[in-house]
């Protein structure tokens, strides 16, 4: 059972991996690192089970208060960028590359 | 056995949730499919012993979290979808066969490794889940779990003061408002009261329909302008009232008027 988990969890971070690299939308771009951030607790609490030990767990909690400082501080700065240039795509925060 | 059916009906749902969230044009929808990947994760933590984080995940994730990212949505403008347009020639294709060759790669080292069964939670949840976890975190992390709480101390404060506008100018009253309103009238001759309602027909009751002119026209001030983007974009909307709204758009941008972003409708 511990592949399968496994196996759901390295599925999960390759379907947000590839969801950052496509999406335009900073948002979404936002969701599909959550995605990936999730299929690591899952496997986090899969190794838990796996080695007898608590300290899967304890690991996967500290990255969901991690994720949600991240989340926080991305959405705001998301919103700041689209105050001033009025886009949420990440093509058209490119200022810096000129 | 329950705990494999579990697992496979959750695995199927999450999976397509999470393809649904990538690949979905309306990041509503996007939001509402990390939701459901989110929940089903809750559900294998509580399957696998670890009823503490399933219960933090849906706490943390579906309520607080999701919650953030439909307000940032809802600020941002809900129909603010992708473009199609590719910047780089070629990404989307190989982003795709670098996701499928990663979870060929991850799946492969998986399915190579031996694993012994799995140990299981008992003789550790022996005090319950709950006590365990909170003796380990205020013991051996209780260090990381200190920091954690200036980590989210930054974090409030950082988003206070991103998300903080100082008003460069005095706040509009009432009387500047109309005076505007008035100025662009003589101006531009922009009606300065309200706008008209939509219509509801006999076949139609909704927003989307037009109002009717005393001559019988189509009168599109009376539509909603996310609305009609949403339905031009589907099809569905009464051709008229496309044609009308594309000549003002092409009549604005030959004026030199900028499409107006969302939240700026003027007076609305």
């Amino acid at each position: 059972m511990t592949t399968h988990y496994l196996v759901l969890s390295a599925l999960l971070f390759a379907i947000g991996g590839v969801g950052v690299l496509v999406r335009r939308n900073a948002i979404v771009v936002f969701m599909c690192v959550e995605l990936m951030l999730n299929a690591c607790n899952l496997a986090f609490v899969t190794f838990a089970r796996q080695n007898g030990n608590l300290d899967g767990q304890i690991i996967a909690f500290f990255v969901m208060i991690v994720a949600a400082a991240e989340v926080v501080i991305g959405l705001a700065i998301i919103v700041t960028i689209f105050r001033t240039r009025r886009s949420a795509s990440v093509d058209d925060a490119s200022l810096l590359k000129y | 056995m329950g705990e494999s059916i579990t697992f496979w009906v959750l695995a199927v749902v999450s999976v397509i949730a999470a393809l649904g969230l990538v690949f979905s044009r309306r990041a509503v929808y996007s939001a509402l499919m990390l939701g459901v990947v989110m929940f089903s994760l809750a559900v294998l933590y509580a399957v696998q012993d670890a009823p503490f984080l399933a219960a933090v995940q849906i706490i943390v994730y579906t309520g607080a979290v999701m919650m953030l990212f439909l307000f940032v949505l809802m600020l941002v403008g809900v129909d603010s979808s992708d473009s199609l347009v590719e910047t780089i020639r070629g990404q989307r294709f190989w982003a795709v066969l670098a996701g499928l060759a990663f979870a060929a790669l991850l799946g492969l080292g998986i399915g190579n490794a031996v694993l012994s069964p799995p140990k299981g939670l008992a003789a550790a949840n022996r005090a319950g889940n709950v006590p365990s976890l909170a003796e380990l975190i205020f013991t051996r992390h209780v260090f990381a779990f200190e920091v954690t709480s200036a980590l989210l101390i930054t974090a409030a404060l950082g988003a206070m003061v991103l998300a903080h506008r100082e008003r460069a100018e005095p706040k509009q009253t009432q009387k500047d408002l109309s005076r505007a309103r008035f100025v662009r009238f003589g101006q531009l001759g922009r009606n300065p009261g309200p706008l008209p309602g939509p219509g509801t027909y006999a076949r139609h009751n909704a927003i989307d329909m037009p109002a009717l002119l005393p001559d019988g026209s189509v009168s599109p001030l009376s539509v909603n302008r996310v609305v009609a983007r949403y339905e031009a974009a589907e099809g569905t909307l009464p051709p008229e009232v496309e044609r009308i709204l594309q000549e003002e758009a092409l009549s604005e941008r030959a004026n030199g008027h900028v499409a107006r972003p969302l939240g700026e409708e003027d007076g609305k």
